[in-house]
C-alpha cells in the first residue's frame, strides 16, 4: 500500500507546486488576486503531500515494510530504532525527500512573512520558490522515486550504511539542507527583484538575513561534518577536500562574501550587479553540490551512484545560470552603482578585496575539484590534486582573508585617515607582532616552532585586538551614560546587534583558525603492534595492550580492544577501539576510541590483530588543538544567532 | 591613471597572483592514476603516482612487528609488486580492488605511502560465507577472554 500512496502524494505534490509556480506568476503578471490565493493554497498543500511523504516513509521504516525498494536496502530487522528514523535521509531517494519537505517548509514561511509585505516581489518569489520546489519534486517522481515497489518482497533487508549508524547522522544532513535549501530564498527574492526591475535596496535587506540564516545552517552542517569525520571515520582528520566536503564549502565562501559585501551595497549603493551575481552562484553552486555528489561521477560515501539523476540535475543546473545570467544582462543599465570608489585605504576596497579572496578560494575549490573530471574526460588521463594542491592554494589566501577581517570592521568608509589609522590599528598590530615574536621563541624551546602556526597566532591577536579596541571604546561611551560594564555589553549587543553578533562570528573563526593550524602543525600519530600486556609510548602517552573480547550487538559482531593510558598529567584510564562486522559488509568497520581534551585528544584506532588475541596493530594519535574547532563553532553559532535577530538598533 | 583605472589594476594582478598559484599548484601537486601495464612500461622512480588494481590472490603478506605490508597489484596483464609500512586497512583484502599513492624505486617494488581500499557503494545483501573465518574468530576470542 505504501509505496502506492508514497507515489500519488509525490505526483499531486508535484502537480500542486507545478500550478502554484505557474499561478503566481500569471497573478504577477496580471495583477489577479484570486491567482496568487490559489498559488498560495498550493504552496500549502504541497508542503502537506511532503509531508505525508515523510511520515509514509518513516512509517515504512518503523514497521519494516520491505515492499518498499529504499525501505529494504536501507535497514535490516536488526537497524536499532534510532537509525531507522535516520536511515530515512541515508541514501539518495530519501534525502530528496527531505530536501523537498524543508524547501517547502522555507515556500511556506515565505508565504507567512510576506504575503501582506512586498506586494511588488512577493508574487514572483512564491513562483520561483515553487518552480525550484517542482524541479526537485519532478526528481522524486522521476529519476528517484523513493517509493518504488520491491518484488517479491524480501524476508530482511540490507541494513543501513554502517559508516552511517552514527548520532551526527540525525543533525548533519539536517543542519547542511537547512542550508542548502535556504540559499533557494535570497534566490528568489533576488530574481523577483531583477524580472520587477526593483534593484532598489531594501530586498537586499531580506536577502541578508535569510542568507546568514542559510549560512548558519551551512556552516553547522560542515561542522557536524568534520566531527563525524573526526570520531567515526578513524583516520584523525577533520576535513580532506573531498569532492563532498568541497561541494558544501563552495556555496559557504560565496555566501560569506555575499554577507560583506552586502554591506557595501546598504552604506554606499554600489556593486548591485556583484552582489546579485553571488546570489545566483551561491544557488548555482548549491545545485551543482548536489549534481557532483548525486551524480555518481565522483565516488564517496555520500554519492549514490544513479542512473539519470545526473542529467536532471546538469539540465537544470544550466537552466538556472543561462536564465538568471541572462536576465541580470538584460537589467544592467537599472545595476549602476550610485556611489565611488575614492580611496584605496577605505572599507569599500577592504570589502573588495575580502570579496575578490573569497571568490577566489570558492574557484580554487570548483577548479581542484572539477580538474580531474575535466582532464579525463579531455585527455583520458586520470589525475588527482588532493589534498597538497588545496592547501597549497588556499593557505595564503585564508591568511589575507584573517589580516582583513581585523582590517575591514574598523577601517574608515570611503577614505581612512593616518589618524583613523593609527587609531585603530597601531596597537593591534603591535600585539601581533610581539604575540608573533614572543610564541616563535617559547614554541622553539619546546622544538614546537612553526612559521604558520606564529603567523596565525599573530593575525589571531591582531584581529582580537581590534575587536576588542572597538569594544572596550563602546562600552566606555555607554558607561558615560551612566550603566555599568553588564549593563553596557548588554545593550550593545542588542541595539547593534548585526555588528557585534558579526564580530562574535568572527571570534568563533579565530579560535577555528588556531585549532586548524595547531592540529595541522602539532598533531602526531604512530602505528605499531604490542603483544597484549606490552606498552608504548607517544607524546608523553604509555599505552598499554590488555586483550581483546568479542561480543554479539544487535546487528553486527564486534571486536573490541582494551588499552589503559597512562598520562603523568591526566592520569589513567580505559581506551576501547574496535573493530565491527556488519553480515552486509564485506570487511570490518573501525570504531575509534578517544579522550578529547582542550589541548589534546589521545585517539586510538584498532587495526589488524591475532585471532587469539596475542597481539594487535593499533593507531595511536595525539590530536593537538582539534576541540578548538568544535569550540570555535560554538562561539560561530551564537554571534550568527544574535545577527540574525531582528535589527533592534533605533534611529538615532 | 584613473581611480577606477587603478583599482581594475590592482584587482588584475591579485587574481594574476592567485591564477599563479593555482597553476604552480596543479603543477607541484598533480598525481596521475595508472594501471600496472602503465606503469611497468614507463617506470619514473621518485615520481608520485595513484596506482589502482587487483590485489592477486596469495601475494599478501603482513608481519604484524615489523609492520612489513607487501603485495601484489595485477590488471589482468601486468602486475606491480607493493610494499607499505602499516597494517592493512579494512576494506583491504586479496581479491579486491585497491589503489595505491606512492612511488617506484630502483630496487623494482612500488613503495606506498598511502593504501586507498575501494569501497563499494553499493550494499550486499547478507549471506553466508560473507567474511569467511570471522565466526570462528569471535569463537576463538570469546575462548581467550574467559
Amino acid at each position: 500500500m505504501i509505496p502506492e500512496l508514497g507515489y500519488g502524494a509525490t505526483v499531486a505534490a508535484f502537480v500542486l507546486a507545478l500550478w502554484g509556480a505557474v499561478a503566481a506568476a500569471m497573478s504577477a503578471r496580471t495583477g489577479r488576486a484570486a491567482l496568487l490565493r490559489s498559488g498560495e493554497r498550493a504552496a500549502v498543500g504541497a508542503w502537506a503531500l511532503i509531508t505525508a511523504c515523510i511520515a509514509l516513509m518513516l512509517y515504512a521504516f518503523l514497521t519494516f515494510d520491505f515492499s518498499v525498494h529504499y525501505v529494504a536496502i536501507n535497514t535490516n530487522r536488526g537497524t536499532p530504532f534510532y537509525y531507522r528514523i535516520t536511515a530515512l535521509w541515508g541514501a539518495l531517494e530519501g534525502s530528496i525527500i527531505l530536501w523537498s519537505w524543508m524547501l517547502s517548509i522555507y515556500t511556506l514561511i515565505v508565504v507567512i512573512q510576506y504575503r501582506r509585505r512586498q506586494a511588488e516581489l512577493y508574487p514572483w518569489v512564491l513562483s520561483v520558490m515553487l518552480g525550484i520546489l517542482a524541479f526537485f519534486l519532478l526528481v522524486m517522481t522521476i529519476p528517484a522515486p523513493p517509493f518504488e515497489r520491491l518484488t517479491p518482497i524480501p524476508a530482511d533487508g540490507r541494513g543501513l550504511n554502517p559508516l552511517l549508524q552514527d548520532s551526527g547522522m540525525i543533525t548533519h544532513p539536517i543542519a547542511l539542507y537547512l542550508g542548502f535549501t535556504g540559499f533557494t530564498v535570497p534566490f528568489a527574492f533576488a530574481i523577483a527583484a531583477l524580472i520587477v526591475g526593483r534593484t532598489g535596496e531594501e530586498w537586499i535587506t531580506i536577502t541578508r538575513r535569510w542568507t546568514i540564516i542559510a549560512w548558519y545552517f551551512l556552516a553547522l552542517g560542515l561542522l557536524i561534518g568534520g566531527w563525524w569525520s573526526y570520531h567515526v571515520l578513524g583516520w584523525g582528520g577533520y576535513w580532506a577536500w573531498d569532492p563532498v566536503e568541497n561541494a558544501a564549502f563552495m556555496p559557504f565562501l560565496t555566501a560569506t562574501a555575499f554577507l560583506h559585501s552586502v554591506m557595501v551595497q546598504e552604506r554606499r549603493r554600489m556593486l548591485k550587479l556583484w552582489n546579485l551575481s553571488l546570489i545566483i552562484l551561491t544557488f548555482g553552486l548549491t545545485i551543482f553540490g548536489t549534481f557532483l555528489t548525486r551524480s555518481g561521477i565522483i565516488g564517496s560515501v555520500h554519492s549514490f551512484t544513479q542512473g539519470s539523476i545526473g542529467v536532471f540535475f546538469l539540465a537544470f543546473l544550466a537552466l538556472v545560470l543561462l536564465g538568471s545570467f541572462s536576465l541580470l544582462a538584460s537589467r544592467v543599465e537599472r545595476l549602476r552603482a550610485e556611489g565611488v570608489l575614492d580611496s584605496v585605504v577605505s572599507r569599500e576596497s577592504a570589502f573588495l578585496l575580502n570579496n575578490l579572496f573569497l571568490v577566489a578560494a570558492a574557484f580554487t575549490v570548483f577548479f581542484g575539484t572539477v580538474f580531474p573530471l575535466i582532464s579525463e574526460a579531455v585527455r583520458g588521463v586520470k589525475i588527482s590534486v588532493g589534498a597538497p594542491f588545496f592547501n597549497l592554494v588556499n593557505i595564503p589566501v585564508f591568511l589575507a582573508l584573517l589580516f582583513l577581517m581585523g582590517v575591514g570592521p574598523l577601517i574608515a568608509w570611503r577614505r581612512a585617515s593616518a589618524e583613523n589609522l593609527k587609531r585603530n590599528f597601531l596597537k593591534p598590530v603591535l600585539a601581533g607582532i610581539i604575540t608573533g615574536i614572543i610564541a616563535q621563541a617559547t614554541l622553539r624551546l619546546f622544538g614546537m616552532g612553526n612559521v604558520l602556526v606564529v603567523t596565525v597566532m599573530a593575525l589571531v591577536v591582531f584581529v582580537a585586538g581590534t575587536i576588542a579596541l572597538d569594544y572596550f571604546r563602546a562600552v566606555r561611551a555607554r558607561r558615560r551614560s551612566g550603566d555599568g560594564w553588564l549593563a553596557a555589553t548588554w545593550n550593545l549587543l542588542l541595539r547593534q546587534n548585526r555588528r557585534y553578533g558579526g564580530f562574535i562570528v568572527h571570534l568563533g573563526i579565530l579560535v577555528i583558525a588556531l585549532g586548524v593550524a595547531g592540529s595541522q602543525a602539532w598533531s602526531v600519530q604512530k602505528e605499531v603492534t604490542l603483544d597484549k600486556g606490552q606498552s608504548t609510548e607517544l607524546a608523553g602517552y604509555q599505552v598499554r595492550f590488555d586483550g581483546l573480547s568479542a561480543s554479539e550487538e544487535s546487528n553486527h559482531g564486534k571486536v573490541t580492544g582494551a588499552f589503559t593510558v597512562t598520562n603523568g598529567r591526566a592520569g589513567t584510564h580505559m581506551l576501547y577501539p574496535a573493530k565491527k562486522f556488519y553480515p552486509q559488509e564485506q570487511t570490518p568497520i573501525a570504531a575509534v576510541d578517544y579522550r578529547l581534551g582542550f589541548f589534546e585528544d589521545i585517539y586510538l584506532v584498532l587495526g589488524d590483530f591475532a585471532s587469539d588475541g596475542s597481539h594487535a596493530t593499533v593507531k595511536l594519535q595525539v590530536n593537538r588543538m582539534v576541540s578548538w574547532l568544535w569550540l570555535g563553532g560554538v562561539v560561530l553559532t551564537l554571534g550568527a544567532a544574535l545577527a540574525i535577530l531582528p535589527d533592534a538598533r533605533r534611529p538615532a | 591613471m584613473s581611480r577606477r583605472g587603478r583599482f581594475v589594476t590592482g584587482g588584475l594582478v591579485i587574481a594574476a597572483a592567485i591564477a599563479y598559484l593555482i597553476w604552480s599548484g596543479v603543477s607541484q601537486s598533480v598525481v596521475y592514476f595508472v594501471t600496472p601495464s602503465e606503469l611497468l612500461a614507463a617506470p619514473a622512480p621518485s615520481k608520485t603516482y595513484r596506482l589502482g588494481g587487483m590485489v592477486q590472490a596469495g601475494s599478501l603478506t603482513w608481519e604484524p612487528k615489523s609492520l612489513d605490508l607487501s603485495f601484489t597489484l595485477g590488471d589482468g596483464k601486468a602486475s606491480v609488486p607493493v610494499r607499505h609500512k602499516g597494517a592493512p586497512p579494512d576494506l583491504f583484502a586479496e581479491g579486491r580492488g585497491a589503489v595505491v599513492e606512492g612511488s617506484w624505486t630502483k630496487d623494482g617494488y612500488f613503495k606506498a605511502s598511502l593504501i586507498l581500499a575501494k569501497h563499494s557503494e553499493e550494499y550486499k545483501a547478507p549471506h553466508d560465507g560473507a567474511q569467511p573465518g570471522y565466526k570462528e574468530l569471535m569463537k576463538s576470542l570469546r575462548g581467550d577472554g574467559k
